[in-house]
């Protein structure tokens, strides 16, 4: 099995309090990966870590094949990770244009740049629409479009993907998730973390459940499914 | 009217200055959340370098190159050198290690180069004026007004149309957004603070030229307007800055052209009195900086 990422013994912390406990997680190449836990259950954190935002984390972490323990973002992004992080967190005060101009100019040449601003407008006509506009001003799910066409903007081949369906309206969330099963199929890697456990199971090849910063269960969705293990994972918060 | 016309010019020209040294600490401070109180010796440090330059008889152009640099590369040396390793601290921790940095860089430019002014003479033409109808408008002034606009209007153009100037504005309103993007920390940080270098520089070679001399505190007094500019304008916000700069430049000038003689003494009292009641009735300042809310 080819491996785009892999954790080994992760732990965060924040002061006294541990968020993630000894997290052991693997990421195939070329497919969805979901992470499920309740609200506070330590994904998010697990993500930043693995982003290489968090300060305190020990244990190790390889992507692609190399270790990235410790690494800085900008290495960890050079690396082919690209992340679209809780919340979206868009640049709001910018022009949609401007938030993809600066994701290109940190790690591509301006012509590279330039190429993927135009697919990315093509492959999200809405943005291309709107692309003067302050991305402030988009709707919850055209913002969440952004953060990916942003994410895509370094060419990744492993993204991260914190609850992207978060606030999004019903039809919304579909397309998020044709969305994520499309960049599946153009080979790239994905670490899914959901809330809504049901919907990304049925997208997922595989699924870690976490509970109070542990794995509390590991295995393909239909393994996962129906588990009691995932109702008390969610029952556990 | 002549004399309304002449005091403009005036305030324009003291307003700008302020207006480039809050510009200079809102960058630093909306990226790297830090309050430079040691913003004065960049412009300080600046005037030094353009003394130095006539003491070594440069041309008067590359007097004033140097006269930048040396702001520039003051800027970046205290980045690296004092502020780097504090990244991350709190406000006030911050706050601290720029007054340190401040009272040392006093104390170094007192003991190696001179507790007393020391002379810089522009060449005659700078003194000189020039008549538009009846009035007689000095050129200093008129040239100091030519090279702040011209230096904020390069500054909106940077931020507004290159790639990393979209960096700095994306840094003052998530900078762990902007790392998650692959952008290097360091690097916006440093070109924050060689921005404001470079606006100090250029703010001490006005300050320079009109004034005749450099002295350790020569950066002290404007930079403390300049904080009042930040604050009125509404700290961290850039174009506030830059308001705020022109306020109490143009606030500063007409206490001085138009109060009755026994009340000058109270100037600067006079001022601030007048920048609290905005402040009463603008709390945020006159142009609060955008949150940079996450919806
Ligand atoms: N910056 C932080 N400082 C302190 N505690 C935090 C911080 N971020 C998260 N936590 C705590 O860590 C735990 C895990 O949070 P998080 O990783 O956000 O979980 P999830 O994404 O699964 O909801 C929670 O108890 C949360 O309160
Ligand atoms: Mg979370």
């Amino acid at each position: 099995m080819d491996i785009a990422l892999e954790t080994e013994a992760l732990d965060v912390r924040y002061g006294q309090i541990q968020a993630v406990r000894s997290i052991n997680l693997v990421v195939p190449k070329a497919c969805i990966t979901a992470l499920l836990g309740a609200n506070g259950a330590g994904k998010t954190s697990t993500v930043m870590a693995i982003a290489g935002v968090v300060p305190n984390v020990s244990g190790k972490v390889s992507i692609f094949g190399q270790d990235m323990t410790g690494a800085t973002p900008d290495t960890i992004i050079r690396a082919g990770v690209a992340i679209t992080p809780e919340g979206r967190r868009i640049f709001a005060s910018l022009s949609v244009e401007e938030n993809l101009i600066l994701a290109g100019a940190a790690t591509t040449k301006s012509t590279t740049s330039a190429e993927r601003r135009a697919m990315m407008m093509e492959r999200f006509p809405i943005l291309g629409e709107r692309r003067r506009q302050l991305a402030g001003l988009l709707s919850g799910g055209e913002q969440q479009m952004l953060a990916v066409a942003r994410a895509l903007m370094s060419g990744p081949r492993l993204i991260l993907m914190d609850e992207p369906s978060l606030g999004l309206a019903p039809q919304m969330v579909d397309t998020m998730f044709a969305i994520i099963e499309e960049l599946r199929a153009e080979g790239i890697s994905i670490l899914l973390v959901e809330q809504n456990a049901s919907l990304a199971l049925e997208i997922a090849d595989h699924a870690v459940v976490l509970a109070n910063g542990k794995v509390a269960a590991a295995g393909t969705p239909s393994e996962i499914v129906g588990q009691d293990i995932l109702k008390s994972a969610y029952l556990a918060a | 009217m002549d004399i309304w016309l002449q005091q403009f010019i005036n305030a324009l020209s003291l307003g700008g200055i302020y207006a480039m040294l809050a510009l200079g600490l809102a960058i630093v401070f909306s990226i790297a959340r830090l309050i430079n109180f040691a913003h004065g010796e960049i412009m300080t440090f600046g005037g030094y370098g353009i003394f130095l330059s006539m003491a070594l008889d440069f041309p008067i152009l590359v007097t004033l190159t140097v006269g930048i640099a040396a702001a520039v590369v003051m800027a970046l040396m205290m980045e690296r050198v004092a502020f780097r390793a504090m990244r991350g601290a709190s406000i006030i921790s911050l706050l601290i290690t720029s007054l340190a940095v401040s009272e040392i860089l006093k104390v170094l430019f007192q003991n190696f180069i001179s507790p007393r002014p020391v002379p810089i003479s522009f060449p005659s033409l700078w003194s000189g004026s020039y008549q538009i109808g009846e009035m007689t408008i000095g050129v200093a002034p008129t040239v100091s007004i030519i090279v702040t606009i011209s230096a904020l209007g390069g500054l909106t153009f940077f931020l507004r149309h290159t790639a990393t100037g979209m960096s700095m504005r994306a840094a003052a309103e998530d900078f762990e957004m902007l790392r998650l993007l692959g952008v290097r920390a360091n690097r916006i940080i440093a070109v924050s603070f060689a921005l404001s270098g470079l606006l100090a520089g250029i703010a001490a070679v006005i300050w320079t030229a009109q004034r005749g001399s450099v002295d350790p505190m020569m950066g002290t007094f404007p930079v403390l307007k300049a904080f009042i500019a930040t604050v009125l304008g509404g700290l961290g916000s850039l174009n506030g800055a830059v308001l705020g700069g022109f306020v109490v430049g143009i606030l500063e000038v007409l206490a001085q052209a138009f109060l009755l003689d026994s009340l000058a003494p109270y100037r600067d009292a006079i001022v601030l009195s007048i920048v609290i009641i905005l402040l009463l009735i603008r709390p945020d300042g006159l142009l609060p900086a955008r949150d940079g809310t996450r919806s």
